[in-house]
């Protein structure tokens, strides 16, 4: 399936069903993450259990330096 | 001391992260400015590309204040978008609204930073408005509830300094709220002037992330702002047209 990640059309590898599954793809577990789930933003506890569809806008945002 | 909502700070200077010339020296500023506020923006990650560090992975965030801001939003729904997203770090609950009208100036959309401030209130925000140095807008922002008033001094990274300490002081007069003089600082004598007319605080940046030297100028922010504050607090004189004597005019051995 594919989905809309941080603005790219990704082609997402079958093994990521969930949020925390795409996290750890991306070796993102352990880093300052927020993630918006189609507009919603999804808290850690419900990384799991908040299932990625086909046609899915996912955002992972971070704090970088500004002013 | 600085009250912004229910939270002191003993440093009257708020430090952007933006654009330092390497993180080391980043760090050392930040520890030398003796901010307690620093300034974040929110974006995308760069998960495409190999892992970058992160300022704020390598900052001891419980010892500071984090102060995300919204810019990058050009409307209150994008501003509102950026402040939750910011918020459910779990790392602050004060926000920045920074809401641009015009690319070139970078002055902020002031209808929009209204309308995001109301946004942000009612969902429970500590909002810090980054906003014009029009008095008017200030007032109204106030009536809203915001927690702080922040007028540029000019645009953003401009390092013009003060162009209307008219309105500033206008602003800072009438306002309950603390006001922080927020963008276009070049120097410590524009911080220290900032501080003389009777702000509560100063934020900048690029004034210490861009100088030759930015942990010497991070230095002399924290020392002008001290400086300004002591000034306002001890009452400058008043200006006179023509010269006053300080020392005695009697007994004087030349006559």
């Amino acid at each position: 399936m594919s989905i809309k990640l941080n603005g790219e059309l990704i082609e997402l590898n079958e093994e990521v069903k969930n949020v925390q599954q795409l996290l750890a793809f991306y070796q993102l577990e352990n880093r300052l993450v927020i993630v918006e789930h189609n507009r919603e933003i999804i808290l850690k506890d419900q990384y799991e259990s908040t299932p990625i569809q086909h046609g899915d806008e996912i955002e992972l945002v971070h704090f970088v330096g500004g002013g | 001391m600085l009250k912004i909502a229910d939270k002191v700070f003993q440093s009257r200077l708020l430090l952007g992260t933006g654009k330092y010339p390497s993180f080391e020296i980043q760090k050392e500023a930040v520890a030398q400015s003796e901010a307690e506020i620093l300034t974040f923006a929110v974006r995308r990650m760069n998960i495409f590309e190999e892992s970058q560090p992160n300022f704020l992975e390598q900052l001891d965030v419980s010892k500071y204040t984090l102060l995300p801001n919204t810019a990058g939003a050009k409307t209150a729904e994008e501003a509102v978008r950026i402040a939750k997203l910011a918020k459910a770090s779990g790392l602050c609950d004060m926000i920045k609204v920074e809401v641009i009208g015009c690319d070139r100036s970078l002055l902020p959309d002031p209808v929009e930073t209204l309308k995001a401030s109301e946004m942000l209130l009612e969902e429970g925000f500590i909002v810090l408005p980054y906003t014009s140095d029009d008095v008017v807008l200030a007032r109204r922002l106030e009536e809203l509830g915001v927690h702080a008033i922040m007028p540029g001094a000019s645009p953003i990274g401009s390092g013009q300094g003060i162009l209307n300490p008219l309105n500033l002081s206008f602003i800072i007069e009438q306002s309950k709220v603390p006001v922080i003089i927020d963008a276009g600082i070049g120097s410590p004598a524009d911080a220290a002037q900032a501080m003389e007319l009777g702000a509560d605080g100063v934020l900048l940046n690029t004034a210490v992330s861009a100088a030759k030297d930015p942990v010497k100028m991070a230095v002399a922010m924290k020392l002008a702002i001290e400086a300004g504050r002591l000034g306002y607090e001890a009452g400058r004189i008043a200006k006179k047209d023509y010269a006053i004597a300080s020392s005695p005019t009697e007994g004087m051995i030349t006559t």
